[in-house]
């Protein structure tokens, strides 16, 4: 099925709130080998100026592609899931996440073409905390590819 | 890191190893769970030539070896890959190595500066856009 191309500019509600914790930030630290203290380490991170633990650069895909997910299950989009690769991922990290943000994400379709079979739809996602301060821009091209 | 660095001037190379374990710790520290990260069965089924790497634990590694160079995580501002090829992961100890060279490939305002990284695994790109931008202070 080819995507409309009037989905591009489709805005989703706002997500629920996603509480960053220091636990969390620890443990996706360590799975990426980022042994860095200001992971880990409060002090640390305020030696180097920041309010408290900052979590490595990409941990914002752990709440912006759940967010993303409001694009599959959108009726009119249309994508098997199981048939989706992440084919590309921008970050614009506006300052680095860190423990104890209260981050809301709203999911916007940036762009939705179908190529040669394969469906491609770029889902930018907005992070800002609850009160609105933004924290990250994540935009995953996600390809649906075409049943051969 | 004080001064602003010359266009070309290289990062220092990084070599990560990517085992089994490291994908399921991954799996779990980032919700991914797609089966195509851990069971062979499910990876051949679609197609792939067995489990392969999450993508964005390539992009993680590459961001690590932006981050080894500036010695500050905080001070990455931009990251941009596109996911070319994947990288697979052996049932094995040795696993897969993922190397990541880069260079200085633009001095832009405010201190930045942009990075262009090439990831490599098993002599083959895997990332066919791979690129970061840092605030030097």
């Amino acid at each position: 099925m080819a995507l409309d191309r009037e989905l591009v500019g489709r805005s989703y509600p706002p997500s629920a709130v996603y509480e960053v914790g220091r636990a969390k930030i620890a443990e996706f630290a360590s799975a990426i080998g980022a042994d860095d203290p200001v992971h880990r380490d409060g002090d640390a991170a305020r030696a180097a100026g920041h309010p408290d633990v900052i979590a490595p650069p990409t941990f914002a895909i752990v709440v912006s592609l759940q967010a993303a997910m409001v694009v599959l299950d959108d009726p009119d989009v249309g994508i098997d899931y199981a048939r989706v690769v992440h084919g590309e991922q921008r970050f614009a990290h506006h300052r680095p996440i860190r423990a104890g943000d209260r981050l809301v994400a709203t999911t916007t379709i940036d762009a939705a073409r179908t190529v040669a079979g394969n469906d491609m739809l770029t889902a930018r996602v907005d992070l800002a905390t609850e009160d609105g301060e933004p924290v990250c821009t994540a935009t995953s091209m996600l390809v649906a590819r075409g049943e051969s | 890191m004080t001064s602003s660095p010359d266009i070309g001037t290289e990062l220092p190379e990084q070599v990560y190893r990517v085992t089994r374990a490291d994908l399921v710790r991954y799996a779990g520290a980032s919700g991914d769970f797609n089966p195509i990260h851990w069971n062979d069965r499910t990876a051949t089924a679609v197609g792939l030539p067995g489990v392969i790497a999450h993508g964005m634990y390539t992009m993680a590694l590459a961001a690590r070896a932006v981050t080894a160079w500036t010695g500050d995580p905080g001070a990455l501002v931009e990251q941009h890959v596109r996911f070319g090829r994947p990288v697979v992961v052996p049932d094995d100890e040795e696993g897969a190595e993922v190397t990541v060279r880069g260079k200085v490939g633009a001095l832009l305002d405010d201190g930045r500066v942009r990075v262009d990284l090439t990831v490599t695994s098993g002599g083959e790109k895997v990332l066919s856009l791979a690129r970061a931008t840092v605030r030097l202070q």
